[in-house]
């Protein structure tokens, strides 16, 4: 909200290009960017040139590269901010991008606001005011397409341990303040030592909870992957060797119909859903044709698909069809069957498989089946799958709550060690709870005097 | 019949807490003011319990006194004990509370107001309020007196339509047996003003000398005592005791039996209570499990037998009242003298107000106290300085005087009834300012006696005083961090008595002063301390040092905060015509008019994202405004 804080984001949609960028603008920027860049031999440059490229890479606050990178500063007020701007160019995957943006943020940036960076460089005077509206519409857009998906990832694990964490942080505050603002109620003081232990075991379980959100087990929503492919040329078979190698999550939607059956598993923390659909091909019934209809609902839905082809058939007109249907989509060419007589010739679909993987596989003998798994891993991992960066982001958000409240709490913690007075330590907590609110967007006083009042007997 | 009875620049509707700071605070800026009450004994009356201050509330006073008001000065006159709470806990929190003579806090109130210069002490009931268009034209009272004027402060307290409530028995009457105001309420609602109902509660008054003391702990005030007002020097005066009790499980067992006959279970009672101030019935079935609760019996003056039984507020039909409080240890054969009462008021919705207290509607009109949903007299003093000043900068044409959150508990106070508004009578506590730790009430003169001045409530001895202080204090920070205390024997032996760790090398005195074990008083010690100093100037030395930390951290935090109260809404703003405001925010916006991009910040219902669509809209007029000049 504030223009004076140092703000992040991830400029460049996630999952589409080879290359992402995080952009950083404000004062601290290049500070920033300093703590965060090494050149290749491992030194920290004390001095950017403006709009120089450094190469280089980014490491986090013990010294782990998190990706090698191009760096470049641009100096107010020659930016599109008009404000110090830092950007790091980076690897285009979604791993490199999260963990780049975090280092950020750990070292004091702000996660940006939906249409923030626009938003500044119009108050700051680099856009014209012909294009004001269009400044407004954008934070309006963005922030509503930002609050859908915040809202679906609201009924998360994250959140509601979130949630929880603050209802602790607010039971802690209500102590305190109960005592400083009824000195003569005959109210138990806690303890200095109590205090220390409470927060200690909140410190923990945040540090817990940022190191899972890091692994993105705790991205609710995963990548949805459609199984595609004649009939009887292995799909289901193929799709229970998957499940026989992984962990099988949950079972969502146990076969509502024959037609699309739908499983999740974790592939080396990448949370994805499979569905086996029913074959596509020319319709012979009514029945079928709405089997059919389905499966051709879940491939516009999917944001990778595996096409399964018998590595001892030929291609035909229907393949031809699937080609067709399939052609926009991120695709895995799956030949199953090789334990038998190879005969399939890939040639007639060369089009419309351009730098499209292909993995031999039998799936019945369970050979060829870490292949699969690592070229759905390496496309997500990569950057080239990856469709709701609106969730990614909120997730980011979410850590980055937990990461400047974990601070705070450190800071409440190091204060009651040093026998600093309890009214002063909660300013801490204040600033902790604060940090967890902008979360679910509850302010603190309300909740705390509710907590006071409903816990405690008070008053003449 | 009415007829004209003369012009005053300023009416102030109100003789209570609120109106008695607006009132003197208009005549000493030199307006000519009349102050109504509906009867010259409720003047300053202290309604409810004969004490002044505690946590938050002592701060207002303070606040009050920096900026040159009376509230003060007059408990200072006037107190019969004191004693500085939290002094276990930071200097933030450390509050004053004291216990008034009721009688005479009342009777020295009423003098200062009779002996002012510029201001009319009359009585009467105000009736009507005339206006003009939107602007104020004067006053009419029930027994036909129409004065002109052109501000008027509302400060009607608990007074409108009241009626108070014993058990089965209501009647229509103000708080101790004084006439309600029955008229008003009907004039504000023609006016456009939206009224809520509240209630609240006073206990008993009981006989001292049916009270066994014996029974009780003694709580005496401080030896050292330490005055509310930066005026008042030195204060040695005898104190009085109050008493320490406990309701037990008999008490509670009565409370239960006749809950039927409460009056706020019954239904009887419509208004809207505080969580702040429950009545003994509330508590004892709000918190089952608790099995006594504190009474403390506190003296109503010198020259009376009177006490105050705080912890026994109660709206129970008064054989029961006997009943319960007869069970308290040394109450076995009290004698109520004044039974408890519930009182129930129309108050005014406080967001129809601007931060300046004027009415959003009519120019010249200004609200303060309990009839802004506030509870407690500090609150309504502060409110009442503010209403006072500003309707005078409002008939001089002078831009009002707004404090911002990070500037006092007054301007937090007035933030939360104007912007927020209040569903049950509002108590100020600490842990509703963001920025405790600046607005202590140590420094009260340090943030507010230059604004005072400006204003022009603040005279020169006062000035004179805090400039003293002010300049000491930096003489001193500055010394203190120039004077380097090295390793020899009587230092080692002193750090040693003191429990710190010893120095190999020299340290300045402000790094030593840093040290928890280490007090300012301490460096007599070794002949460091500055003899010229008084304990309120020691006092400021040691905090700045001790906090310097945090204290940092929250000018920070305020540094951020001004700039969004600085960034100033345009009053003409037209909400409907900005893209991209969501609905909501834009009805809110609408009805809170805020002043400041900060302010609208803190209406509920309106998200970050519509401020920054407000920021890009306000930019745009800004550029379009410059391009048009």
């Amino acid at each position: 909200m504030l223009m004076e804080d140092t703000i992040a984001a991830i400029s460049t949609p996630i999952g589409v290009g080879g290359i992402g960028i995080v952009r950083m603008s404000g004062s601290k920027s290049v500070e920033i960017i300093k703590n965060m860049f090494r050149t290749k031999d491992g030194k920290a440059l004390e001095c950017f040139k403006n709009r120089y490229f450094y190469y280089g890479k980014i490491v986090d606050s013990e010294g782990k590269t998190a990706d090698e990178v191009l760096v470049v500063v641009m100096r107010a007020p020659n930016s599109y901010t008009k404000e110090d701007i830092a950007e790091i160019h980076c690897h285009g995957g979604i791993v490199p991008l999260r963990q780049i943006l975090r280092i950020a943020i750990q070292q004091g940036a702000r996660l940006a606001q939906p249409g923030e960076f626009t938003k500044r460089a119009f108050l700051n005077g680099r856009i014209d005011l012909a294009q004001a509206e269009g400044v407004m519409d954008l934070i309006c857009a963005k922030t509503e397409s930002a609050a859908e998906a915040s809202i679906q990832h609201m009924e998360g694990i994250l959140s509601s341990r979130i949630r929880n964490m603050r209802k602790s942080l607010i039971d802690i505050m209500a102590r305190i303040e109960v005592a400083i603002d009824y000195p003569e109620e005959d109210i138990e003081e806690m303890e200095t030592e109590k205090y220390i232990e409470n927060l200690t075991f909140l410190i923990n379980d945040l540090n817990r909870l940022l190191s899972t959100a890091d692994t993105g087990k705790l991205i609710r929503q995963g990548i949805k992957v459609v199984i595609v492919g004649k009939p009887n040329v292995g799909k289901s078979s193929l799709l229970n060797a998957l499940l026989r190698e992984n962990r099988a999550i949950v079972t969502d939607i146990p076969g509502t119909t024959r037609d699309v059956i739908e499983e999740s598993l974790d592939i080396d923390g990448v949370l994805v859903r499979i569905l086996d659909t029913a074959g596509i091909r020319k319709a012979a019934d009514i029945i079928e044709d709405i089997g059919i209809n389905r499966s051709r609902q879940s491939i516009k839905e999917a944001d990778l698909v595996l096409w399964v082809m018998d590595a001892s058939g030929l291609i035909d007109d229907e393949d031809l069809e699937i080609a067709e249907e399939i052609k926009d989509k991120n695709k895995i060419i799956v030949l199953n069957k090789i334990d038998k007589q190879m005969a399939v010739d890939l040639k007639s679909i060369k089009e419309y498989i351009k730098d499209t993987p292909v993995i031999k596989t039998s799936a019945i003998l369970g050979q060829g089946i870490p292949d699969v798994e690592k070229s759905i891993h390496d496309m997500v991992m990569g950057g080239k799958v990856w469709t709701n960066d609106e969730v990614f982001i909120t997730n980011i958000r979410h850590q980055e709550a937990l990461i400047r409240a974990g601070e705070h709490i450190r800071d409440a913690l190091s204060a009651l060690k040093n026998n600093i007075p309890l009214d002063l330590v909660s300013i801490d907590v204040r600033e902790a709870c604060d940090a967890l609110g902008t979360i679910t967007g509850e302010t603190v006083t309300e909740d705390l005097l509710d907590k006071i009042f409903s816990e405690f007997c008070l008053g003449k | 019949m009415e007829f004209y009875a003369g012009y005053y620049d300023v009416i102030v509707v109100g003789a209570g807490h609120a109106g008695c700071e607006a009132a003197l605070a208009a005549a000493r800026l030199g307006c000519k003011t009349a102050v109504f009450s509906i009867s010259l004994e409720g003047i300053a009356l202290l309604a409810c319990n004969p004490s002044i201050g505690g946590t938050s509330k002592g701060h207002l006073v303070r606040e009050i006194d920096a900026l040159g008001g009376q509230i003060g000065l007059n408990t200072d006159k006037t107190f019969i004990q004191i004693r500085m709470l939290n002094t276990g806990k930071g200097p933030a929190v450390h509050s004053l509370r004291a216990q008034a003579d009721k009688r005479n806090y009342h009777i020295s109130m009423k003098q200062t107001l009779e002996n002012q210069v510029n201001l009319d002490v009359k009585q009467g009931e105000v009736k009507a309020i005339k206006t003009h268009g939107n602007r104020i034209d004067g006053i009419v009272l029930t027994t036909g007196e129409y004065y002109k004027c052109r501000a008027v402060v509302i400060a009607t307290g608990v007074y409108l339509k009241s009626r108070i409530i014993i058990g089965e028995f209501s009647a229509n009457s103000g708080p101790s047996g004084l006439f309600p105001a029955n008229y008003l309420s009907q004039c504000l609602i023609d006016l456009g003003f939206k009224l809520n109902r509240f209630k609240t509660g006073t206990p008993a008054r009981v006989n001292r000398r049916s009270i066994d003391f014996t029974k009780m702990k003694e709580q005496p005030g401080d030896e050292l005592i330490i005055p509310f007002s930066f005026m008042s020097g030195s204060i040695a005066r005898e104190q009085v005791p109050c008493w320490l009790t406990y309701t037990n499980s008999r008490t509670h067992e009565i409370i239960r039996q006749n809950l039927h006959r409460s009056p706020l279970y019954s239904g009887m009672i419509e208004g809207v209570g505080a969580r702040y101030c429950p009545s003994i019935e509330d508590k004892v079935v709000k918190f089952k499990d608790k099995e006594s609760h504190q009474i403390f019996i506190e003296p109503e003056g010198l020259d009376t037998q009177e006490m105050y039984v705080q912890g026994l507020s109660t709206s129970m039909p008064v054989d029961v009242q006997i009943a319960m409080y007869r069970t308290v240890p040394g109450l076995e054969n009290v004698e109520i003298m004044r039974p408890a009462y519930a009182i129930e008021y129309d108050c005014i919705d406080s967001t129809q107000l601007k931060l300046s207290l004027e009415s959003k509607d009519i120019d010249g009109l200004f609200f303060a106290g309990q009839i802004n949903g506030s509870s407690g007299y500090e609150e309504a003093a502060a409110q009442g300085i503010i209403a006072g000043i500003n309707s005078v900068q409002y008939i001089e044409g002078k831009p009002p005087l707004i404090l911002d959150r990070s500037q006092a508990y007054i301007g937090v106070l007035i933030d939360d009834l104007v912007t927020k508004g209040t569903k049950e009578p509002y108590r100020m506590m600490t842990s509703r300012a963001e920025y405790r730790l600046l607005l202590r009430q140590d420094n009260a003169d340090m943030r507010l006696t230059e604004i005072g001045r400006r204003i022009g409530l603040v005279d020169d001895e006062r000035y004179d005083r805090y400039m003293r202080k002010k300049e000491l204090v930096e003489k001193e920070m500055e010394r203190i961090k120039e004077i380097i205390i090295s390793p020899t024997e009587r230092i080692l032996e002193f750090m040693e008595r003191k429990g710190t760790s010893l120095i190999k090398s020299g340290i300045t005195l402000y790094d030593l002063l840093k040290r928890p074990e280490i007090k300012y008083d301490d460096l007599q010690k070794i002949g460091l301390d500055n003899k010229e100093l008084s304990r309120q100037e020691r006092e400021q030395v040691e905090i700045q040092v001790k906090y310097e930390g945090y204290i940092k951290k929250q000018i920070r935090q305020a540094e951020q905060f001004k700039k969004m109260e600085n960034r100033i809404i345009p009053e003409n703003i037209v909400y409907e015509d900005i893209r991209g405001l969501r609905i909501e925010a834009r009805q809110k916006l609408n009805e809170i008019k805020p002043r400041s991009i900060g302010q609208a910040s803190r209406i509920s219902g309106v998200s970050p994202a519509d401020i920054s669509v407000l920021m890009v809209y306000l930019e745009k007029m800004r550029r379009q405004r410059i391009l048009e000049e």
